[in-house]
């Protein structure tokens, strides 16, 4: 299909000849995989390429090229249906729970394929850990949520050992001063924030390498959002964060590169501060100033 | 074609119409709401009526109170006190002559058989268990309450109508001039029914029990809840969660739900053909019971069970595989916790269906008459709807209350199973 047309269906009025930023890059009909500035970073953790995502018979990815580097945030934006998401998923294998879902492409993780058949998936998950949209804590008590993973990896060998991860990992995530005294209440009886710290705590005592945060702050208000934004800058000491956001000012201030894509394409990325100060494709300075999206 | 713009106070005009039609039609509603529920509501408490006032005498039975002399000439003429020779013992002739001595005044062979009739004959069978468990009583006197027949219970239930011509009732004058007397002197009671309790069938209604047809329904509701439950659960979940879907998956789906609506008598012939006649397992056994059965509540139960998996949210699937946990991890620790309440419910349902289920039972042979009690699940039994059924259909008058005291056992035992169910749904039912 060709893309443009797809573009225009979008409800974007996009001319292939449209203006031309101040930039050196000439606004060019979208062509998947030309991707506009620096995709590579040095010693990365990730390293995607030519990455296509099918639903069925729907393109959801083309030929998605990125690497994520150790200890920074990269957040990934654009308007709603441009695969950020999906993207997202890929990187911890959670598309194959989809059924029809088909992913193409080399992911490396650390230099190794996670689709390859000797890749565990349940392994990769332990490396890759996910934060969700809604927090979804399991419906058991504020310790077994956290303590789950430990178990199920056997990382404790008993069970002061597992005290003591499920303490270190409620205090790194900023919530055992509000849940120390009830540690057997409910993890879905604490306040949305607080859900949410308690499923990024339950993601980290498994020490993960990389975090997956699918718009972790969308169903939160802007005291819980600064509180994990602030987690982030924390977390981002000991791994790697990628993060779907619809917020550009999140963005701004949570990561140090940005991915722009659109309608499975992506279009933009580079350093937060230059894609934010000095967008080279039109349509990520269209989206970023809020003419769409 | 347009209409002119209506005016505010025009819309308001038409809401406020609509308004009163709205409330109407709700109002209507309700009525027919109520209309339905009360009328169910009389209809149940009818059939309650009906069938205890018509029970509950099958839990008293009319006994007699005999001054009986355990005879050594008769019990036990070679003096021996050995078992066998016990057992051979004439216990009848003790009742007779216990009879006799009460009623001294009776004269004649004819009047001695209506005086022996007032006892049932299974009389003499619970003294011959009496004495043989216990020698050293003969040759010594009691004072026994024994078995009444069944036309003197009908009596002291009310059920004999002395205006009608002698013919045409079960007591003659003469048997009703003595129960009088009997009557007059305490020693015709109506009393609490241990043998509907704890016997088996009987041909005759004074020594006809439930027992063996609630052991029966036990053994097989207890077998089929052990073959449908986990064998229904792990397809639901199967089929659920693993399966691919795919155009086999979808016809197996259409089919279970077309089992569901199959009657269940071909389940029953299904049985008889395959488990009895192919695989030779024993007739009338609860064994085979259960395992139509279990054919016939599988259908539910994966229906409901799927149901129950369906509605669990898939953010607690995407929590659990995010967190690396592998599938069945994430069924087992999460999935079906809260899913069980559901299959729970699905189960309840079948295994009610199971209870009241006599069509298939008639099949493989349940609807034999069995007088032992079973002891396991490959003796012969019946159950108890085949027990109602059976004596629904039998002619002694005395079997009419029997049938409706069957019909309380069965609810009771329904209500105890139900009411076991619930519980347990809701020690599973822990919403957080």
């Amino acid at each position: 299909m060709d893309t443009a047309v797809e573009v225009e269906r979008g409800g974007i009025n996009l001319k292939p000849s449209g203006r031309m930023p101040d930039g050196d890059v000439a606004l060019a009909p979208i062509e998947a995989g030309k991707t506009v500035g620096n995709i590579e970073v040095e010693d990365p953790i990730f390293r995607c390429r030519d990455v296509d995502v099918y639903y069925g018979a729907k393109h959801a990815i083309k030929k998605v090229g990125i690497d994520v580097g150790k200890s920074q945030v990269l957040a990934m934006i654009g308007p709603s249906g441009c695969g950020k998401s999906t993207f997202l998923r890929c990187l911890n294998r959670m598309n194959d729970t989809i059924e029809g879902a088909r992913v193409e492409g080399s992911i490396l993780l650390d230099g190794k394929d996670i689709h390859d058949k000797k890749q565990d998936v349940v392994q990769l998950r332990a490396r890759v850990g996910m934060v969700f949209q809604k927090p979804n804590p399991f419906p058991k008590s504020i310790y077994e949520n956290v303590a789950y993973g430990p178990r199920i990896h056997g990382l404790a060998a008993d069970r002061v050992e597992l005290d003591e991860i499920v303490h270190s990992s409620l205090q790194r995530a900023g919530l055992w001063e509000e849940v120390k005294d009830r540690l057997q209440h409910p993890g879905t009886s604490l306040s949305g924030g607080q859900q949410q710290r308690l499923c990024i705590a339950r993601t980290i005592a498994v020490n993960p390498e990389v975090i997956l945060m699918d718009e972790p702050c969308s169903a939160l208000d802007p005291i819980a959002t600064a509180r994990i934004e602030d987690l982030m800058e924390e977390l981002r000491q000991s791994c790697a964060i990628v993060i779907v956001t619809h917020s550009m000012q999140q963005a701004a201030r949570v990561s140090q590169r940005t991915a722009y894509f659109h309608l499975g394409d992506l279009i933009e990325v580079g350093e937060t501060d230059r894609i934010f100060t000095n967008p080279r494709h039109k349509l990520t300075e269209d989206y970023i100033t809020g003419r769409f999206g | 074609m347009s209409k002119p713009r209506l005016t505010p106070k025009e819309t308001q005009a038409i809401v406020e119409r609509s308004i009163r039609r709205r409330y109407w039609a709700e109002r209507r509603f309700r009525a027919y709401g109520f209309a339905a529920v009360t009328a169910g509501m009389a209809f149940l408490v009818y059939l309650f009526v009906v069938i205890f006032s018509n029970g509950l005498g099958a839990f008293r039975q009319t006994q007699v109170q005999l001054d009986i002399y355990y005879d050594p000439a008769v019990i036990d003429p070679a003096g021996t006190r050995k078992p066998d020779d016990l057992q051979a013992g004439d216990y009848q002739a003790l009742v007779r002559s216990a009879l006799k001595a009460r009623f001294p005044e009776v004269e004649g062979r004819a009047a001695s058989r209506e005086l022996t009739r007032l006892v049932s004959g299974s009389a003499s069978f619970a003294l011959q268990k009496r004495i043989t468990a216990d020698p050293s009583l003969i040759g010594t006197r009691e004072t026994r309450w024994v078995l009444a027949g069944d036309a003197v219970d009908l009596f002291m239930k009310g059920q004999v109508d002395r205006a009608l011509p002698e013919a045409e009732r079960p007591l003659s004058d003469l048997q009703i001039g003595w129960l009088d007397k009997l009557k007059a002197e305490n020693a015709l009671e109506l009393r609490f029914n241990k043998t509907f309790m704890t016997n088996g069938d009987s041909r005759e209604p004074e020594n006809a029990g439930i027992w063996g047809a609630v052991a029966g329904s036990f053994y097989t509701l207890v077998l089929t809840l052990l073959l449908s439950f986990p064998i229904g659960v792990a397809a639901a979940i199967y089929l659920e969660e693993f399966a691919r879907k795919n155009r086999w998956t979808d016809i197996i789906e259409v089919n279970i739900n077309n089992l569901a609506a199959v009657p269940s008598i071909v389940f029953g012939l299904l049985g008889l053909a395959v488990f009895i006649g192919f695989f030779g397992l024993p007739r009338s056994a609860p064994l085979v019971g259960a395992m139509v059965l279990t054919l016939l509540t599988l259908p539910t139960i994966i229906i409901a069970s799927r149901a129950a998996l369906k509605a669990v949210p898939p953010s607690i699937r995407e929590a659990a595989l995010g967190m690396g946990a592998s599938k069945i991890q994430m069924v087992m620790h999460h999935v079906l916790p809260l899913a069980m309440p559901g299959m729970l419910t699905g189960t309840i349902i079948g295994m009610a269906r199971a209870l009241g289920e006599s069509a298939p039972l008639l099949m493989i042979g349940m609807v034999a008459f069995i007088v032992d009690i079973p002891k396991g699940i490959t003796d012969p039994s019946t159950v108890l709807p085949v027990q109602v059924y059976l004596w629904s259909d039998s002619p002694e008058r005395g079997f009419v209350e029997k049938t409706s005291g069957a019909i309380i056992v069965l609810l009771a035992f329904l209500v105890v199973m139900n009411t076991t169910a619930v519980i347990l749904r809701k020690r599973f039912e822990r919403r957080w």
